[in-house]
């Protein structure tokens, strides 16, 4: 038995409290993305049917924002900062380890057992320890690739010791 | 007190224009533009149109109002850089394939970069070569020609109000894409192809069939005829420089350059367009008489019936059922001219050239197929025309015109008419509305259908009924007629609907025009032509009259049905289903409920989770299967849920429950 209803249910109950309303369009995505950890498909059809849109339209707003994801989000994410600083201070080199280190080619984004997805971000507002890397919710500053790496293995090892 | 304002030091008064560009442009210079068209809004995306406002300093006019005393400059030592620049930006992410493409020579930006002077691109190429959008028989998308103005993602939004375009991503990754970024084919597209025609360049562009009529015409077995629709002879010359201020009926010409080129037979759609009237006319007085769906919608135009097939399919039954004229044509062609010919079925092809692209998929449907063989083999547009004439190197301006073969060549005005907006009306009425007293001009008789505006009304006495008429053009006016004939059925007998401003004649076929005054001139040159022709009246068709004698029978009848009518099916607007509960178990009962728009505000909501709770609770939980769908599409007698294949109209928790338990007991 497989059960989507409680999730679906919720997605109705956020266009009901947004009152079906089309202008509250971003409020409705960020709360859906919040249930889902991104925006799949069949969704955002469903919000442009309800809110009397063309999917077109939902689609171009759901694409325009970096917060916004239309892949299902790994369980950690690693955004890196590309920042004037940062990027001056080479993280393209730290994306590139890492993506190395999670096997990611170009345009992937999310491992394959979706336990990491790596995202670039504009500035974290920490310029004075760039090049710096959040992960979840820590920001790690200073960063050279392989500390990077480093910062990778710790979690995997976690994420082992749970198995 | 009259307004005025200086452009470049002379004085220009002006009045209710809508931004400076317009005042810019009435005083004939030509500000350049991708993003503006004065059909829909202003944008204000590509700068090209910047202007310098003394005390203001540098602004788009398309999205500056005009204020009294403005100092205006529009060619600046610094704007003429700026344009420059922006040109030479937009050229460097550009495929500058021109040679190859088929929009050389009308593409704005190829013009543009020519009247500026550009003779260097100063920045390094950068374009990403994406695969072409080929999934429609109507339209071809090459994004990396794309100069992201928008215009096609506001035509098909805010004319069409279908949105099947939109912008997606961010910055450098912007695209125009359809919904999702999916193929054309998969987004919500009706192929009228008004995208294609406000396209600066050649990033959307019908889908040429040239090749394959040529190849056609080279194959020693095959007898290749066609029929040439009533709006491209007003239209064509435009592209060999024979418009002229009144226009050119070019209709001989073309018969003569169709021979040439190797045509077996050149026909007329406006035949098969008095073919249609009599039979469409006939329809509508029987279903009046019945007053069975009424009001009668007409069917001619293949993007509204895919409009009214995805969006209202509660309005299905109102289409009329028959064919379109090149429906007709082609289906009497396949029946008719093999004999004619002494050849075999097989070895005849039957070309259409039409103003439109929704047409090269109407020939497609299977409705319009017999015994697995289509009608129409191939449609061409009247901009493919223009260039297989190039091709064959033929002169067209010095040709001498010659006439049509009989018998799918003869028509009278109504037939010649059905290319303008209001046409099919007018023809209609001159077919059902009797009014023999003598003196009467038949051309003229019904011209107060005739107009301008995309959403027009009119009333006439029939046998001392008053009938009610709406005539619409773009989709976005039929959607208003629409939603007025949901509120009140009787508002009106008769609707016709053409998806592309000032009908046919503006279709996404024809030469590219930017200037709207075109539009008139091409709907004059229709009118006009009607004046010429002896017959006004379709019914009066003698040819028809034989057709119908000697194959068909009577209007209406059993054979004219089988040749001259069709059939329509909705298609689902979206195609996702969304799975709320899926049993372990594979035999099943399957429940859909809809969630659509109106389902949803009538408590759609409320028997889902009746539904769910009741089969939690039951024993039953592994014999049912939940599906949400958007949407069922019986919006008027929602909330709607099917069981087992069977749909239940105003559905309420009990009876879904009722109609579940009957099931399961069956099982």
């Amino acid at each position: 038995m497989e059960s989507n209803y409680v999730k679906f249910e919720t997605v109705c109950r956020i266009l009901e409290e947004n009152s079906f309303d089309k202008s509250k369009l971003i409020p409705i995505l960020q709360a859906i993305q919040e249930e889902y950890r991104y925006l799949p498909e069949e969704i955002l059809a469903f919000i442009a049917s309800s809110l009397n849109i063309s999917p077109a339209k939902v689609y171009g707003v759901a694409t325009f924002f970096a917060h916004f994801a239309l892949q299902l989000k790994g369980k950690h994410i690693v955004k890196v900062c590309d920042g004037t600083a940062c990027h001056v201070k080479k993280s393209a080199g730290l994306i590139d380890a890492l993506k190395n280190k999670l096997g990611l080619k170009a345009g992937e984004h999310s491992t394959k057992d979706n336990l990491f997805t790596i995202e670039t971000v504009s500035c974290l507002g920490a310029c004075g320890l760039a090049p710096v890397l959040l992960i979840d919710d820590d920001v790690h500053g200073q960063m050279t690739p392989d500390k990077a790496v480093k910062l990778i293995d710790v979690i995997l090892g976690q994420e082992g010791a749970k198995e | 007190m009259e307004k005025y304002l200086t452009i470049n030091r002379r004085k220009v008064f002006f009045n209710n224009e809508k931004n400076l560009l317009e005042v810019i442009r009435k005083e004939n210079i030509e500000l350049p533009t991708f993003c503006y068209h004065s059909e829909f809004s202003a944008y204000g995306s590509c700068r090209l149109c910047m202007i310098e406002i003394e005390g203001k300093g540098i602004s788009p006019a398309c999205s500056t109002l005009p204020e009294n005393g403005m100092e205006i400059k529009t060619n600046t030592e610094q704007i003429i850089e700026m344009r420059k620049i922006i040109v030479e930006l937009l050229l460097a992410n550009h495929d500058r394939d021109c040679t190859t493409c088929a929009k050389s020579e009308t593409c704005r930006l190829q013009t543009l970069a020519r009247r500026l002077g550009v003779e260097e691109i100063r920045f390094k190429n950068v374009i990403h070569k994406k695969s072409k959008d080929l999934s429609t028989y109507s339209l071809v998308r090459e994004s990396s020609k794309c100069v992201l103005c928008g215009d096609c993602v506001r035509f098909c939004d805010e004319i069409q109000s279908v949105g099947a375009l939109g912008f997606a991503n961010r910055g450098s990754q912007s695209v125009v894409c359809p919904t999702f970024s999916k193929d054309l084919e998969s987004s919500e597209c009706v192929y009228c192809g008004q995208c294609a025609r406000v396209c600066p360049t050649g990033a959307i562009m019908p889908r040429s069939e040239v090749n394959y009529v040529w190849k056609a015409l080279s194959n020693s077995n095959k007898k290749v005829i066609v029929a040439i629709a009533p709006a491209v002879r007003a239209a064509i010359g435009e592209v060999f420089g024979l418009s002229g201020e009144n226009g050119t009926e070019a209709a001989g010409k073309i018969v003569t350059v169709l021979r040439s080129m190797g045509f077996a037979k050149v026909f007329d759609i406006s035949f098969s367009a008095d073919m249609t009237i009599v039979e469409e006319a006939n329809e509508f007085v029987e279903r009046l008489g019945k007053d069975r769906d009424m009001p009668m919608f007409t069917s001619c135009c293949p993007a509204w019936v895919k409009f009214v097939e995805r969006y209202y399919p509660d309005f299905i039954p109102n289409l009329s059922s028959c064919r379109s004229p090149q429906g007709m044509y082609g289906a009497v062609a396949k029946k008719i001219i093999p004999e004619m010919l002494g050849i075999p079925k097989e070895d005849l092809v039957v070309v259409s050239v039409m103003p439109c692209t929704a047409k090269k998929f109407e020939a497609r449907r299977p409705e319009l197929s017999k015994d697995g063989i289509a009608d129409i083999d191939y449609v061409l547009t009247t901009q493919e025309l223009a260039r297989m004439i190039e091709e064959a190197g033929l002169c067209f301006g010095e040709l001498e015109p010659s006439s049509f073969d009989m018998p799918l060549g003869f028509k009278t005005g109504s037939g010649i008419i059905f290319g303008n907006s209001g046409g099919v009306t007018e023809a209609v009425l001159r077919n059902v509305v009797n009014n023999k007293s003598d003196g009467i001009d038949e051309a003229d008789q019904f011209n107060f259908v005739r107009g301008e505006n995309g959403l027009r009304e009119a009333k006439i006495n029939l046998n001392g009924k008053e009938l009610n008429i709406a005539i619409v053009y773009g989709l976005k006016n039929a959607r208003k007629i629409l939603r007025d004939i949901k509120v009140d059925k009787s508002r009106y007998n008769f609707v016709e609907v053409m998806a592309c401003p000032g009908g046919c004649i503006g279709g996404a076929g024809q030469p590219v025009y930017t200037d709207l005054a075109v539009r008139n001139t091409r709907t004059k040159v229709l009118y006009e032509n009607d004046k010429t022709m002896e017959l006004h009246k379709s019914q009066d068709n003698l040819y028809v009259q034989k057709i119908y004698r000697d194959y068909l029978g009577n209007p209406g009848s059993h054979s004219a049905h089988e040749y001259l009518h069709t059939g329509y099916k909705y298609t689902k607007r979206f195609k996702e289903t969304f799975g709320i509960y899926k049993p372990l178990k594979e035999n099943y009962i399957k429940i859909n409920i809809c969630f659509g728009n109106n389902c949803i505000q009538k408590g759609s909501k409320d028997i889902l989770k009746h539904i769910m709770s009741f089969i939690e609770n039951s024993d039953y939980k592994d014999s049912v299967g939940i599906d949400v769908s958007i949407c069922l599409e019986k919006c008027s007698k929602g909330p709607v849920v099917r069981v087992a294949g069977k749909t239940i109209e105003r559905c309420t928790s009990e009876s879904a429950e009722k109609a579940i338990l009957e099931e399961l007991k069956r099982i």
